[in-house]
């Protein structure tokens, strides 16, 4: 293939964001994945929510590790840097990043391969870093590049196109995630725009380390009968927990939630999340209660999805580290060099 | 009192301390070698010490060298058998006319004994316990008093040892004053009850100014202080920890606000080294001064993210210091087994600068050295040192600093010069010297671009087009080139007269070189010695291996790599090359040393 440049066609009367931009100064080049994958539409779903956060495009930074999910930051923020870097090492290149600078955004993109199988260990090590950033994984269940062996998410009877059968037992993200000790935890699905677009908003305002897990169908690989990570299973079996609204520290809370469905968690920047109950007792700052709960509706065959759980508050990677508060790559060298006076000083117990 | 005596000697002999591992005797051996330094005497110390915590032989060879040669002698004059485990084979080790001091508490066997040494008995563990509460106060004592001992036999500047006491124990109270009597019941036992002094001993000298007493991995890690790197990444190895814990150290007094305790750097304990290469990449390429140390095994791991940093154009600095391989190999014995894996690591076609100190003064130049190199050429750097450098105090010459040092950033367009420009290649070759301009992240919307292991065209694009890979591939080779341009150029030493032999080597093997070649010039055995410093090999390697008939690489490792390495990328016939291989682990001696460069001439000479 060849790299395609989208005409860029400014039509008079697309909506303008606070930065002046339109939805399309969020988009990237043509997507070459096959027609009907979800992870374009998580692509759609990250250019509309960087667009209503107004983030200025060239101070995102887009990652990701190797496989068809990790080939999407092509595809959306085309001024944003990115960075494609080895399988199942992305979470390592972020952490370096956001180590140097820690006042970009950065969005990582892996799949259910790159995450649970080579990446696994990288996986869990940048959540108990709380290093910040929003981490999407496109999950569906299956290796599409190298076309259709299972990945470590697939489930147990999941049938693969060519038959077999996978009989071991999944690595689910979600409960990795809470396990590992990550700070915002949520599961989508790339057909529900609705839920996904402001889950998407609230990680990248996140303060810390940010999930989410979005099962998003192969339509080659893994959309047939008897998968579990087809389009009609997960439309048929997908149980929102929580609906999570995202609201700006500069707009009014307009949610007009029943007493008692409602709660709001505030965040760093002075956002809210405006979170409404589905079910009714779910409380999505009860670690312990969240992975009962979702393990009790996997055990039932479905997936229970929204924003499951959330901690702010707690330190991310520099916080623990005490550093300041300007980027590392950014201090002048006079500020990172003690000169040589001090070394002289220094070298007088060596003598 | 035994009568046989060794040849006078002042200020020339070798020391060697058998112990237990675990039981102190480090910082006493520590200080002994201290106290010859600080008398001006030039002086060596190698740490032979185990993979263990506790309770396995360990030994400290200090050499007192009136000549300043830093490699091993080869010999031991005075053996400090501490060691009942190790006693048969202590013994053993002494050269002919040398002595041996034990602890005489508990009596040593009638069979192991030899003619041609001279046994000296203290009742260390009898003097301690009589002298001492609480055993593990009486075992580090012990090693205490046999520093008094020496004192007496080799006539140690006592005025010298109380003043390292109060500098290595006065912080806290009573204990400079505890070891200082230890040390006073070695010496009056000894002046007592042994011939005191022996026939070698030391003797205040002037050579030791503008000298420091330091390790290889101490100094590295100041130097990186001083290139002022801000991020540090790494997986715990030895021998090459003590690099990143120097760091830290050093940002802690020289990095931290006094006030607020903000840090200037971040240091961060990997999960392995795949993590610790991938955080070196993204925060060099976010734009800091990134590195990680490790070792052979390491590097290992990391080679495929050094081949990512090499076809992307990521700077990265990484330290090697070398043990014995593969997998555990000897983990705690040097060698220079790294050679070739640093210069070639990954899959495809990738090669990579390396910078080979040959000292710990060395290791903080260089250190400084391979952030410039690169940042320049935007690509990963190794600073191949190895355990002997690493982890041993060596006599060297004083880092030094110059204020007026400018970090050389490379070819970084900021957000003004990206104003201007129409557009940014990322990887387009605008000067002929192969290196591209590159942006950092965060700057200006006209920068940013998509950085790809997968195949890129000079706009940083996505191609599978054939031309585009070859040119791409053609430019990183110009690169390579302009590489050998910058990087430390060889030292050169030439034979007072004109020599068909040539020496050349590399690293830590360069004292027991000097030493030899002077041994061997004194025997009308002539040769030019030439010390690599880097890889590529710019254009004196060429002229030299032009220049001599016969050519001798000496290099620590079975195999012969640097001479490889040698043909490989030079023009030269390989029969020209000889190998001359050290690898037992123990770091390079003069004495074999010159003996296997005779033994190759007289062998050439029959052929």
């Amino acid at each position: 293939m060849t790299y395609i440049t989208k005409p860029k066609v400014e039509h008079p009367g697309l909506v303008q964001n606070a930065l002046g931009l339109s939805r399309r100064d969020y988009e990237g080049a043509l997507s070459t994945l096959c027609a009907g994958c979800g992870h374009d539409s998580v692509t759609a779903a990250i250019v509309q929510a960087c667009w209503e956060l107004s983030l200025p495009p060239h101070r995102m930074v887009k990652l990701s590790g190797i496989g068809c999910s990790s080939k999407t930051p092509a595809y959306f923020v085309s001024q944003a840097h990115g960075i494609n870097t080895v399988h199942g090492r992305m979470p390592s290149v972020a952490t370096g990043a956001a180590a140097a600078n820690r006042n970009l955004n950065y969005l990582g993109v892996s799949g259910d391969g790159d995450s649970l199988s080579i990446g696994l260990g990288q996986f869990c090590h940048v959540m108990r870093r709380n290093v910040r950033m929003l981490y999407i994984i496109e999950n569906n269940g299956v290796y599409g590049l190298t076309k259709g062996q299972f990945s470590a998410s697939a489930d147990i009877g999941s049938k693969a196109k060519k038959g077999e059968i996978n009989m071991q037992p999944p690595i689910d993200p979600v409960l990795t995630a809470l396990a590992a000790g990550a700070t915002f935890v949520a599961r989508s699905f790339s057909g529900d725009k609705a839920q996904l677009v402001p889950l998407i908003k609230a990680g990248l305002a996140h303060e810390g380390f940010a999930l989410i897990d979005v099962l998003s169908p192969c339509v080659t690989f893994n959309d047939h009968e008897d998968s579990t990570k087809s389009y009609a299973f997960t439309r048929q079996f997908y149980h929102p927990a929580v609906h999570t609204d995202f609201v700006a520290p500069a707009e009014e809370i307009q949610a007009g939630y029943e007493q008692g469905d409602a709660m709001e968690v505030e965040l760093h920047d002075g956002s809210h999340l405006a979170l409404r109950r589905v079910e009714a007792d779910y409380d999505p700052t009860n670690r312990d209660g969240a992975f009962v709960r979702i393990h009790e509706r996997m055990q039932a065959g479905e997936w229970l999805t929204g924003l499951l759980y959330v901690e702010t508050g707690r330190q991310d990677m520099h916080g623990l580290n005490q550093s300041v508060a300007a980027p590392l790559a950014t201090l002048p060298f006079k500020d990172l060099c003690p000169g040589a006076a001090t070394l002289e000083r220094t070298l007088a117990r060596y003598r | 009192m035994p009568e046989r005596k060794a040849p006078e000697r002042v200020n020339d002999f070798t020391l060697k301390l058998a112990n237990v591992n675990g039981t102190g005797s480090a910082s006493a051996n520590g200080l002994l070698m201290k106290s010859f330094f600080r008398m001006g005497i030039p002086v060596a110390g190698k740490n032979y010490f185990p993979s263990n915590i506790q309770g396995l032989p360990t030994w400290y060879e200090i050499r007192v060298s009136r000549d300043g040669y830093r490699a091993r002698s080869g010999r031991v004059d005075l053996m400090v058998a501490m060691n009942a485990q190790t006693y048969a084979r202590d013994l053993a080790d002494v050269s002919p006319g040398g002595y041996l001091l034990y602890d005489s508490t508990w009596p040593r066997s009638h069979v192991l004994s030899r003619d041609d040494v001279t046994v000296l008995g203290v009742p260390f563990a009898q003097l301690c316990n009589e002298a001492f509460d609480g055993v593990r106060t009486r075992i580090l004592m012990k090693n205490m008093v046999y520093v008094g001992t020496l004192a007496a036999l080799l006539d140690i500047d006592m005025a010298v040892l109380e003043q390292l006491a109060q500098d290595n124990f006065g912080k806290r109270p009573g204990l400079a004053e505890a070891n200082m009597k230890a040390i006073m019941m070695g010496w009056d036992y000894a002046r007592a009850n042994l011939v005191c002094p022996l026939p070698f001993t030391v003797k205040a000298m002037n050579e030791t100014g503008g000298m420091v007493m330091m390790d290889g991995n101490t100094t590295a890690g100041l130097g990186c202080v001083y290139a002022g790197a801000t991020v540090g990444a790494w997986y715990p190895i030895t021998p090459s920890t003590s690099l990143m814990d120097a760091y830290r150290s050093f940002c802690t007094r020289f990095r931290a606000d006094p006030e607020t305790h903000e840090r200037r750097y971040c240091v961060i304990q990997a999960e392995d080294e795949l993590a610790a290469i991938g955080m070196v990449l993204g925060a060099s390429w976010a734009g800091a001064r990134a590195f990680t140390p490790t070792s052979g095994p390491g590097i290992s791991l990391m080679s495929e993210f050094i081949g990512f940093g090499y076809f992307t154009e990521i700077p990265a600095v990484i330290f090697d210091v070398q043990r014995v391989g593969p997998s555990t190999g000897l983990p705690t014995r040097t060698q220079q087994g790294d050679i070739l894996l640093a210069a070639y690591a990954s899959h495809g076609d990738t090669r990579h600068p390396v910078l080979f100190p040959a000292d710990p003064t060395e290791c903080f130049d260089m250190a400084v050295q391979a952030f410039d190199l690169a940042e320049r050429l935007q690509t990963p750097v190794f600073v191949l040192s190895d355990l002997d450098i690493g982890m041993n105090d060596w006599m060297c010459k004083a880092p030094a600093w110059d204020d007026s040092y400018v970090p050389d950033r490379g070819k970084v367009l900021g957000a003004a010069e990206l104003e201007r420009i129409e557009k940014f290649r990322r990887y387009a070759d605008v000067d002929g010297d192969g290196i591209p301009w590159r942006s950092l992240p965060g700057v200006h919307p006209k920068g940013a671009y998509f950085t790809r292991g997968s195949g890129h065209n000079e706009a940083a694009g996505y191609t599978e087009d054939a031309a585009d890979y070859e040119r791409l591939m053609d430019r990183l080779t110009r690169k390579f080139a302009t590489a050998a341009t910058l990087v430390p150029a060889p030292v050169l030493q030439k034979a007072d007269k004109k020599a068909s032999l040539g020496l050349v080597s590399v690293g830590s093997c360069d004292d027991a070189v000097l030493e030899a070649r002077d041994r061997l010039q004194s025997e009308g055995i002539r040769s030019d010695y030439l010390r690599i410093r880097a890889f590529p090999f710019n254009e004196d390697v060429q002229a030299f291996l032009d220049a001599h008939e016969r050519i001798f690489v000496i290099e620590q490792n079975r195999d012969g790599q640097l001479r490889t390495l040698l043909i490989n990328e030079c023009d030269v016939d390989g029969r020209r090359l000889e190998s001359i291989l050290h690898y037992d682990g123990l770091p390079m001696a003069a004495t074999p040393l010159a003996a296997q460069v005779r033994e190759r001439l007289a062998k050439g000479a029959a052929a």
